[in-house]
This record gives C-alpha cells, structure tokens and sequence, in this order.
C-alpha cells in the first residue's frame, strides 16, 4: 500500500492542517449539514476531509464500499456505463466520466437517491450524502439539472461537490451551496507531516531532505509523499543531499526545453513534436504538458521576454480547451516561442 | 433511539392515515427537520415578496379580476422569480388545489421535445378539476390551470418551438408562466406571447429589513456591519444573502439550538457571561464563506504589479504572489473580480490605461469560463496589468 493511502487520515481529530477548517466541518456534521461546495488545488487535501466529514456524519459505516456499475439510457436511446462508488450512506460519482451526458446521469440518478428513503433505520442522519467528483467538468446542462433538485429533495439528499476551482460553477449552484475552501498546506505543514509519515514507518527521516521534497512539490501534499516514498524505495540510505528523481514525463519535458533553446530551428520542431507526442500517448494532460514546459522554460530566458511568453502559453492553453487536437496546439506554442525568442534576439542584433 | 422510534410510528400514522391528532404530531416533527433557511423563509404570499413591487401590484390586479395572461418572468437569480409564481399559485388555489391545478416542470426534469408534447400538452389538455365549496369561497380559483417552466432558458430552441402551438390552442383552460435569468434565450415566438415581467435585483433598504428579521427570528446574533457584507457580497440575490447567513450561523452556533431543552440555553447565556464572542457571527467569516479573498492578499498582488523602476521586469515578484494565490485555493474569478473594482474605480489611472485593463478583463473572463488553466491564466492577467500600469500612455 502506497504511503498516500496507508497514512490518509480517517477522522477529523487526526487531520494535521487547517484545524480551524476541521473544526467547522465537525460543528456541521452535527449540526444541521448544508450542500457543500469544497474546492481547492489538488493535493491540498479536500478528498481526505470530506471522507472524514462522512465518517463523523454517519460513523464506520462508510467505510464499507461497493462499487456498482450502472446503465443509463438516454434520450436517444445510448446505453452508458457509469460506475458508482457506494456505501449504503452514500454515494460517490464523477459525472464527467460521461462527457456531455452527464445531465442524463445526475438527472436520473440523484432523483432516485432522492426519492428513497434512508433504508439504515438506525443510521445517524437521515439524508443520504452524494459526493460529486470534478463537479467543475460538469456540463451546464447538468448544472442547471442540479438546481432545483437541490432544493426540492433537501430533506433526503445533500449533496458534496468537489472541484479545482468555482470558475465553472455556475452561480445558482454557488449560492444555494456553503462554500468550503481547502488551500494548499504550506511547506512546513508538508515537512511535518512527512516527518510524521517517516516515524511511523520507521524512516530515518532527514529534516533537509523533507524540505526540499515539499518546497519540489509545489505544496502537493498528495505529490510530495509520492515523492518520499519514491526516494525510500530507490536508495539504500538517505542524505540529505540525495537527489530527488523527477517523475520521467517530467524529466522529458524539460529535456524539451533545453532543445528548444538550444536550437531555433524548423527541423527541430519536427524533433520536439516526436516528444510532445510522446507525452500524449502516455496520457499526460495537454495543459499539464504546455504548463510545464512553460515553467521550464521561463528561468531560461531574459526577463523581458517572460511576460510574452506566459502570454501565448495562456493563450494556447485556452486553445486547447476550446479546440480537440491538442498536438497542433502545443506545436504552435513551441513555435510561437521561438518566434518570440528569435525576434528578440535578432533586436539584440540589430541594436550592434 | 428516538429516532427510529418515531419513524416507525410516522410510516404507521401514514399507512393509517386516520387520528388527527397523531398527524399533527407528524407535522410537528417535520417542521422540527433542520430546511435550509431559504424554504423556510420563502415568501407564502403575494405580499411577503420582498421589493419587486411593481411586478405584484400588477399580478395583484389580476388576481382580482381572475384573468391572467401567459407569464415570463425573467431576472438575475435570487430576485424572487419562482417565490413569485409559487405564492401566487397559492393564494389563487388554495394548497389543496395547487396540487391538481399547476404542474412545475424544472431543469431538473427532462425537458426535451418529447416532454413538451407528451407530458406538458396532456396536462394542458386535461380538463379543470371542480373546486370544493369550502376552497371556492377561500380562494379565487379561477377556471385555468398554471404550468410553471421553471429555468426556461435551458429548454431547447426546438422544445420551445413545440411550446407556441400548445400555449394558444389550450389557453382556454391553461396559463403558462415561463421563467428565467436570460430573457434572449427565449425564442421571440415565445416571448410575444407572454407579457414579461421583469425581477430587479434587490436594493439594499428591502434586502436588510428582510435579512434583520430572519435573523431576528431565528435567534442569530452577529456583530455590526455583518448585514451589510452580506448584502454587498450577494449581490442583489436575497437567495445567496440567506444561505450566507444561514451557513455563518451554523459555522459560529449562534443559533439557539430548538427544542433541545434548558442546557444548550444555559450554556449560550455562559458564553455570554464570559464574553466570548464564539456566538456572533463576524464580517470577517461571512468573507470566507462568500469566498471572497482578504484586503491583503489583493493588496500584495497590486504591490508587486507596481511598475519598478529602472526597467526592472516585475516578472519574479507577480509570479511568487500568484503562485501563493493559486496554492491558497482562491478561484481566479474572484481574483479577477476583486481586481476589477479595485482597479477600475482607481483615481491613479488614466482613462486610456482603463481601457486597456477593462479589455483585458473582458478576454481573461472568457477564457476562465472555457475552462482554462487558472494559474497560467491569473498570471497572464497579472503581467498584463503590470505592463498597462507601468505606461502611463502617451
């Protein structure tokens, strides 16, 4: 068992950060439990607090899961697949699996759920909870599904939406929800708990070695234990000086960047695209790709170019959602940067 | 325990459906079940609705003369639009009636063509149910029914197409009362045949009595200032003003605990004794649940677009406050927003440079709805920004 999942905290009390967060996720859980609407960046712990917030609504029950493979019938008669992660507290779902029949799932569904009583005479609650994954990749149709429903079966139903951030949440949904906000750990938060994780597992924790793990992990709780591991299990004996292996997608990509910057040719776009494609056939998200190739080649060039470059990569970056063939995208980037870098130099030039 | 005993004897009660007096028991605990303050509070009568007064001195006109036209009723969310049509439904029915009379179809419910030939048509053909003696002499009833379209903008073009025909052949016997926040995405046919109705956002004296006397009634205490955040938080939506304040209560427990007995009383009135502010709700959370970023992360960010001097790039000091934003959780809508109010009522400013920034606002909107990236997109609005502040234009 990965460290992630073996040292997830289970309870609200055994949350290490944002205890003034847990706290009021456990006033609510036994108070009078609104919808939630919990965001945050990744990593930052929002999936861990609202497995806990279940367990402190309805106790151990939840943690006995099944998991239900559903098919739903559209309008025009498509056959889905949807699986369902349930307790017979609740139910766990990600909509966006579907793509644009969500509506059709959230519909369908929720309005089942709603309608049932809970069946557990003896549970603690008498709503049943649906936690809503990537409830920010929700269509707005399904969005808009939501509203009343939300409404209308409060007495049987509450939901939990979890996103990455609120811009796509549209404001009906906003205002009929509690926002909860999970922000990143800090650095030192990650140190300790990472400290934490190695005592248990009887490490011989470097205080060095943490710190640079979580300041490299770019305040991904989730990341830098993946990390720890990843460095435990590669040597023998840890220092603090052992260098941290970056994930091998990462590795190529900034394998990308020295090329591009070593060469600003049209042959060597050809080269890059071999790679590029590369990432995406290993499934690595095209807007991670672009973001970090972005990141990487930032420190590489003059400051005056810097805020041109992030420019285009937002640009393209906004492309890419919009358009459904992300290879060409990140190809104009890598090719828009050059432009950019060669005009500047050739201005350089010039000025001789 | 408790609880599943009265469970089993409420399933009895209903199965019976006989003893009066066991009924209202029944009734008595659903009214204890914790609703979300908004059902609660939800205007029961034409004259409960807050502001709006134009739309009910009109719709009360036609409750008198018990001729209603085809409605639309359109306006941002939280105006009141759906408490409107509810009441009204009500004080012209009766709550028994109500049942047979209007039939409320929402985004909720599937809506597409089929529906609205189907299930909309059938019931707009259905001819009216006779009201009883006893509900005729209460309420008007007036011999149509009301189909309510709720978020009529998420219908289809086609589904609303299918509606035209319908709304006129049974407008005999049938109203139709279309609602939603965009009124252009009501198809013209449509529109033309209803008189539309227009929900303003509320302004902030009718807002405030509203808020004071849910809290009033609920018990909520909270310290000076907070009706106001709330107010200029929701932005006109009274829905959103409530859920704030009814989430702030319960984060703080300042809401005396009902029916639970002396001790919880007791130990509100200790907290009052020692001083302790846990039982107000504070400005300061109302924030947090609005999710509105503080005066001093916005101020960091506005620091560090500052324009340097010595052609110095703003480059690395943009990025590191961004990348603390982005970690923080705070969405970029917000960041943008709050920028925006900042900025654009700025007197620093020249008007030029305005332009500029409100143009760039404009195109970092768009592309934060298309899903984009947001650190990547909050940091290319930042050094935009910094780059428009930093030339003062010619």
């Amino acid at each position: 068992m990965l460290f992630v999942d073996k040292h997830r905290p289970k309870t609200l009390d055994t949350l290490t950060y944002h205890s003034e967060l847990s706290s009021r996720l456990k006033s609510l859980a036994n108070g009078d439990f609104p919808h939630l609407l919990v965001y945050g960046p990744s990593g930052a712990g929002k999936k861990t607090r609202i497995i806990a917030t279940l367990k402190e609504l309805y106790g151990n029950g939840v943690e006995k899961i099944k998991i239900d493979s559903r098919v739903f019938t559209t309008t025009s008669n498509r056959k889905l697949e949807f699986n369902i992660v349930a307790s017979i507290y609740h139910l766990e779902i990600t909509p966006s699996d579907v793509g644009n029949y969500d509506r059709v799932v959230i519909q369908d569904l929720l309005k089942e759920v709603a309608q049932t009583q809970q069946v557990d005479l003896s549970a603690k609650q008498r709503f049943k909870v649906v936690v809503i994954n990537e409830a920010d990749h929700l269509s707005r149709d399904a969005q808009a599904a939501l509203r009343r429903t939300m409404e209308k079966y409060s007495p049987n139903l509450r939901l939990i939406l979890l996103a990455n951030s609120t811009a796509n949440i549209i404001a009906p949904i906003r205002s009929r929800t509690l926002l909860v906000r999970v922000a990143a750990p800090t650095v030192d938060e990650i140190v300790d708990v990472l400290k934490n994780v190695g005592r248990l597992e009887r490490l011989d924790v470097k205080e060095g070695l943490c710190k640079r793990i979580a300041t490299e992990s770019g305040r991904n709780l989730r990341r830098a234990l993946l990390m720890f591991e990843a460095v435990y299990a590669q040597n023998e004996t840890v220092k603090d000086s052992t260098p941290l292996p970056p994930p091998d997608w990462e590795a190529l990509i900034s394998q990308i960047a020295d090329e591009i910057m070593a060469e600003h040719t049209p042959a060597r776009i050809l080269q890059v695209r071999g790679k590029l494609y590369d990432l995406l056939t290993h499934c690595i998200p095209p807007t991670v790709i672009l973001k970090t190739l972005t990141f990487k080649l930032i420190p590489k060039i003059d400051d005056a170019l810097k805020a041109d470059v992030i420019k285009w990569s937002a640009f393209y970056e906004h492309r890419l959602h919009l358009g459904n063939k992300p290879i060409f995208h990140l190809e104009a980037f890598v090719a828009k940067f050059l432009r950019v870098l060669e005009s500047w130099l050739m201005d350089v030039d010039y000025d001789f | 325990m408790a609880s599943n005993f009265f469970d089993l004897k409420k399933r009895k009660e209903a199965a019976a459906a006989s003893g009066s007096s066991s009924k209202q028991k029944a009734q008595a605990q659903a009214a204890d079940r914790p609703v979300p303050w908004v059902e609660k509070y939800r205007p029961k009568t034409l004259s409960d609705v807050t502001a709006q007064d134009h739309t009910i001195s009109v719709l009360r006109r036609t409750l008198q003369s018990s001729n209603l036209p085809h409605m639309l009723f359109y306006g941002p969310p939280g105006t009141g639009k759906t408490s409107t049509i509810l009441a009204l439904a009500k004080e012209l029915y009766g709550p028994e009636l109500v049942k047979t009379r209007v039939l409320e179809l929402n985004a909720s419910d599937e809506r597409g063509i089929s529906i609205v030939r189907e299930k909309v048509k059938n019931f707009a053909k259905i001819a009216i149910s006779t009201a009883t003696a006893s509900n005729a002499s209460k309420y008007p009833c007036p011999p149509y029914k009301i189909i309510i379209l709720d978020e009529a903008d998420s219908m289809t073009q086609d589904a609303q197409s299918a509606l035209r025909r319908t709304m006129e052949t049974y407008s005999k016997i049938t109203r139709f009362c279309l609602i939603c926040n965009y009124v252009t995405r009501i198809i013209d046919p449509l529109a033309s045949r209803c008189s539309k109705f227009r929900f303003k956002p509320l302004d902030e004296g009718n807002a405030k009595v509203r808020l004071s006397s849910i809290a009033l009634s609920e018990g909520v205490r909270y310290q000076e200032g907070v009706i106001e955040a709330l107010i200029k938080f929701a932005d006109g939506d009274l829905r959103k003003a409530i859920t704030f304040l009814q989430s702030a209560a319960r984060l703080h427990g300042a809401v005396k605990v009902k029916g639970s007995g002396e001790g919880s009383g007791g130990g509100d009135d200790d907290m009052d004794v020692d001083g302790a502010k846990g039982g107000e709700i504070t400005v300061r959370s109302i924030e947090e649940i609005a999710g509105v970023i503080p005066e001093k992360t916005i101020d960091s960010l506005m620091e560090s677009m500052e324009p340097r001097p010595h052609g110095q790039a703003v480059y690395t000091l943009v990025a590191a406050v961004v990348q603390d934003i982005v970690a923080d959780g705070w969405s970029a809508a917000q960041v943008l927003l709050q920028l925006y109010q900042r900025l654009v009522f700025s007197d620093m400013l020249t008007g030029d440079q305005k332009n500029k920034i409100v143009g760039i606002f404009s195109e970092i909107d768009k592309r934060l709805v298309d899903g984009a990236d947001e650190h990547l997109v909050t940091l290319d609005m930042s050094l935009r920004v910094a780059a428009v502040l930093g030339n003062p234009g010619s």
